[in-house]
């Protein structure tokens, strides 16, 4: 290899650590954080030695579960995001798109408003809404293959069909609306360790992933004939992708309602950062998706303590400004 | 690497795009296509390379079906240019390039040395090895066209297929690419076909000339058999004047008018 290949290769190998460094360190912040403030110090003597007082209390029923889950589901979300726009060759794809969001919001609110005694049914319910509506818009739009834009155009139409079956839950059940606010905007006030378990399975295959296939994402971004003349299954890949991508959005906006647009943005803030090239675009994006979501959550939490806003609409006012800011710095706006 | 193409159809929707194509194409030729707009040129190309599924009909690269084989192990013997490509704003040559290695790579496995001299030795022969650094995006038309050209010299294939690679480029560019895309042929032996527009150029180039209208073959001759006034006119609704090219061999015509019947 060239001096300057190695270099470039550095290059993206010091961003990436400081990506790690950063998803890290949010970890912590996210941790200190909150209706008590806890130091360091507390926080690693609390985690890796046994003292059994009132703020052991707080990190280990509260504070980590929360945080854990916090990552996972930014990291989820991220990878769903990045993958959908390397498939679609399109940069406003993002989980929405294939109708994680309307399907997995119309199944909540049928449980929760409809069957309100099932109530515990209701992240199953939003997981396989999403998976159900990803495959229905790939049926529409399948024709002797799935091309992107089609895809694009009926996970649009699926979205807004989906999403007027929302409304009318919502216009006949007014009173119940109150309860499911929390969903629609996305939050992470209630969550504990059983949510963990529910999301972490998504997380790691998710990761497995990013390990094992960027190569096809890259040979994908070059078109699908090139890509078919590379020796690559277009169809099935594309297939595989979008499968993967609503399993991992599925799995975080069922813990997590609908913060969709951390896997819009995020991944292209990433991309700002660390270039297109999927071999590093994948592993930043599972790092800068936690930190994301962490940091969004834990102002979520401190802003206007101890009254808690939803996580969702920090990340759309403080992310969509910062997302503009960088376009236009890079010049790409 | 001979192609053998039998009984190909192809349709889209109701409408026959390409109609019983029964052809041979010998190992070590530049055949090119020609044929009006609609007539299917493009068509045939994709069929071959696997972008579209045949209605009816079969393929064979050397006795073997390309339905039953493996698409990465048909990717290591035939390499494809099709007319859309994409390019990331932020790739080099030299990445572009070695993504040609693609199909040759284990499942999981990154570049190996002796991948990385395929590389080199694609971009020394189109003659990009100065400007590998470069951003794809930042090259020339001509210069873009080698880079993807060498991409599939990287996949080591005997046979290129490649649809109109001279559109979009100005006249000096059209010739770099086609002089490059002979010298390939001759040096490397490997096969060619190709859609080209300019008729003078493909009977310049070619070894073959496959002539294509509403989906059917005409006919598939060397130049001298092919260029001639009934063909322009039938084909192409033009009348014309033929001459003889004495240098490079073959004949070359000048356009006088559009004719009505065609």
């Amino acid at each position: 290899m060239t001096l300057e290949a190695k270099n470039k290769q550095i290059n993206k190998g010091l961003i990436l650590t400081a990506f790690i460094c950063f998803s890290v360190l949010s970890f912590l912040i996210s941790l200190a954080n909150g209706a008590v403030k806890i130091s360091f110090k507390e926080i690693i003597d609390i985690l890796f030695t046994e003292k059994f007082n009132e703020n052991y209390q707080i990190i280990w029923n509260v504070r980590l579960p929360r945080t854990i889950v916090a990552s996972l589901v930014g990291t989820c979300l991220a990878l769903s995001g990045a993958i959908l726009q390397g498939i679609m060759r399109n940069p406003l794809a993002g989980p929405n798109i294939i109708g994680v969001s309307s399907g997995a919001g119309l199944m909540t609110l049928i449980v929760l408003i409809l069957f309100p005694s099932h109530y515990y049914l209701a992240p199953l319910g939003s997981f396989a809404g999403a998976l159900m509506a990803t495959l229905f818009i790939y049926f529409l739009a399948w024709k002797e293959g799935a091309a992107p834009t089609r895809l694009i155009l009926a996970g649009v139409a699926v979205s807004s069909l989906l999403g007027a079956g929302n409304n009318i839950i919502m216009t006949f059940y007014p009173d119940k609306v109150s309860g499911v606010i929390g969903f629609m905007v996305g939050g992470l006030s209630a969550v504990n360790w059983k949510h963990v378990t529910m999301i972490w399975p998504y997380a790691l295959l998710g990761i497995i992933l990013v390990m094992i296939v960027p190569n096809r994402l890259n040979i994908l971004m070059l078109g699908d004939e090139v890509a078919t003349g590379l020796g690559l299954n277009v169809e099935r890949t594309r297939f595989l992708f979008i499968i993967i991508s609503s399993l991992l959005a599925g799995a975080a906006v069922s813990v997590a309602g609908l913060l969709g647009f951390v896997g819009l943005i995020v991944p292209h803030i990433t991309r700002l950062f660390i270039g297109s090239d999927y071999r590093y675009l994948l592993s930043a994006t599972i790092f800068t998706g936690s930190a994301t979501v962490l940091l969004c959550d834990t102002l979520a939490r401190v802003m206007f303590a101890p009254v808690e806003i939803p996580v969702g609409i920090i990340m759309a006012a403080l992310g969509a400004p910062f997302f503009l800011y960088l376009l236009r710095r890079k010049g790409e706006y | 690497m001979e192609i053998s193409v039998e009984n190909l159809n192809v349709k889209y929707g109701n409408k026959e795009a390409l109609k019983n194509i029964t052809l041979q194409i010998n190992s070590g030729k530049i055949v090119t296509v020609i044929g009006p707009n609609g007539s299917g040129k493009s068509t045939f190309i994709k069929a071959i390379s696997r972008c579209i599924k045949p209605s009816k009909g079969n393929i064979f690269l050397d006795d073997q079906n390309i339905n039953r084989i493996n698409t990465k192990e048909i990717a290591k013997n035939l390499a494809v240019l099709p007319q859309v490509k994409n390019v990331p704003s932020d790739i080099s040559v030299e990445e572009l390039v070695s993504y040609g290695r693609y199909p040759h790579l284990s499942f999981g496995k990154r570049l190996l040395r002796e991948d990385n001299e395929i590389v080199d030795w694609a971009l020394k022969k189109t003659g990009l090895i100065e400007l590998k650094k470069r951003l794809v995006f930042t090259l020339s038309g001509g210069e873009r066209q080698r880079a993807w050209i060498a991409m599939s010299l990287a996949q080591k294939p005997k046979v290129l297929l490649l649809d109109e690679p001279t559109t979009f480029l100005d006249i000096s560019f059209q010739l770099e690419v086609l002089e490059l895309i002979k010298e390939l042929n001759k040096n490397l032996g490997i096969t060619v076909v190709m859609v080209l527009h300019d008729l003078n150029q493909a009977s310049r180039y070619s070894d073959e000339i496959m002539v294509m209208s509403h989906g059917e073959i005409c006919d598939y001759e060397t130049p001298d058999k092919i260029i001639r006034r009934p063909m322009l006119k039938n084909i192409f609704g033009i009348d014309a004047d033929i001459y003889e090219d004495k240098i490079n061999k073959c004949p070359y015509f000048i356009p006088k008018r559009y004719s009505q019947t065609r």
